[in-house]
């Protein structure tokens, strides 16, 4: 289990190689990265920043981990999530689960992603233009959660 | 007690985190009393329905006691992700 909250960019490579190095054990390795995409909405983008709460951040992440661990049976897992300016193409993310079987896998990967989204207190701010405007939470994403209640 | 503001809400109250001396019994009722006290706030939290609230890096409810929190935040709905 880990979690990593970092204004630097990551090596999903290296980090799935290290996740997994010296392990035997394991089947199933998912993984899932977040980038950032040059248009919002129609709109070209030249970039965001993201903001956090530090402390509560690693705080909800590793509750969010906790609470995978005991609803499937993984053998590792990683969350990775970044912050400050960031450019269209950036990383902005990263979560993998490893489990004995993919459907474990995939499932927690699902389920890290879905709890993320609205219970980590993360904030985008897109970079239009001139200006720039804060990304509005989507209803899709709070109902994403009601399929693990 | 600490008050932390995050996001579209730390840029319209203007600052990130305060110390505020407060007899407010739950986050509601502290949430009027900022309000009344300058515009900035009120503007903040004209709706609170587009607002979270955590205490002691924990996500509360409105109507939490606020009775032995060492710090509140205020921030939109996270985008993370």
């Amino acid at each position: 289990m880990g979690v990593k909250v970092q204004a630097e960019d990551f090596d999903l490579g290296a980090e799935l190689a290290a996740l997994r190095a010296g392990r035997t054990d394991i089947g199933a390795l998912v993984s899932f990265s977040g980038l950032v995409r040059d248009t919002a909405g129609g709109q070209p983008i030249s970039g965001m920043e993201l903001e956090h709460y530090p402390g509560m951040t690693e705080k909800a992440l590793s509750q969010i981990e906790a609470e995978a661990h005991t609803r499937w049976p993984l053998q590792a897992s990683l969350i990775i999530h970044r912050y400050g300016p960031l450019a269209p193409g950036d990383q902005i993310m990263m979560v993998a689960t490893a489990s004995l079987h993919r459907a474990a896998a995939f499932e927690a990967a699902e389920f890290l992603m879905d709890y993320l989204k609205s219970r980590a207190p993360f904030w985008k701010k897109e970079a239009i233009g001139a200006g720039a405007r804060w990304v509005d939470a989507r209803d899709t994403d709070e109902e994403a959660l009601s399929r693990w209640r | 007690m600490d008050v932390l503001y995050f996001a579209w809400v730390r840029e319209r109250v203007g600052l990130p985190r305060e110390a505020v001396e407060t007899e407010a019994a739950t986050v509601a009722d502290l949430v009027a009393e900022l309000s009344a006290r300058e515009e900035r706030y009120a503007v903040a939290f004209s709706d609170m329905a587009a607002i979270r609230v955590a205490l002691d890096q924990e996500l509360a409810d409105l109507d939490a006691p606020l009775q032995g929190v060492r710090e509140v935040a205020f921030f939109p709905p996270m985008t993370g992700g």
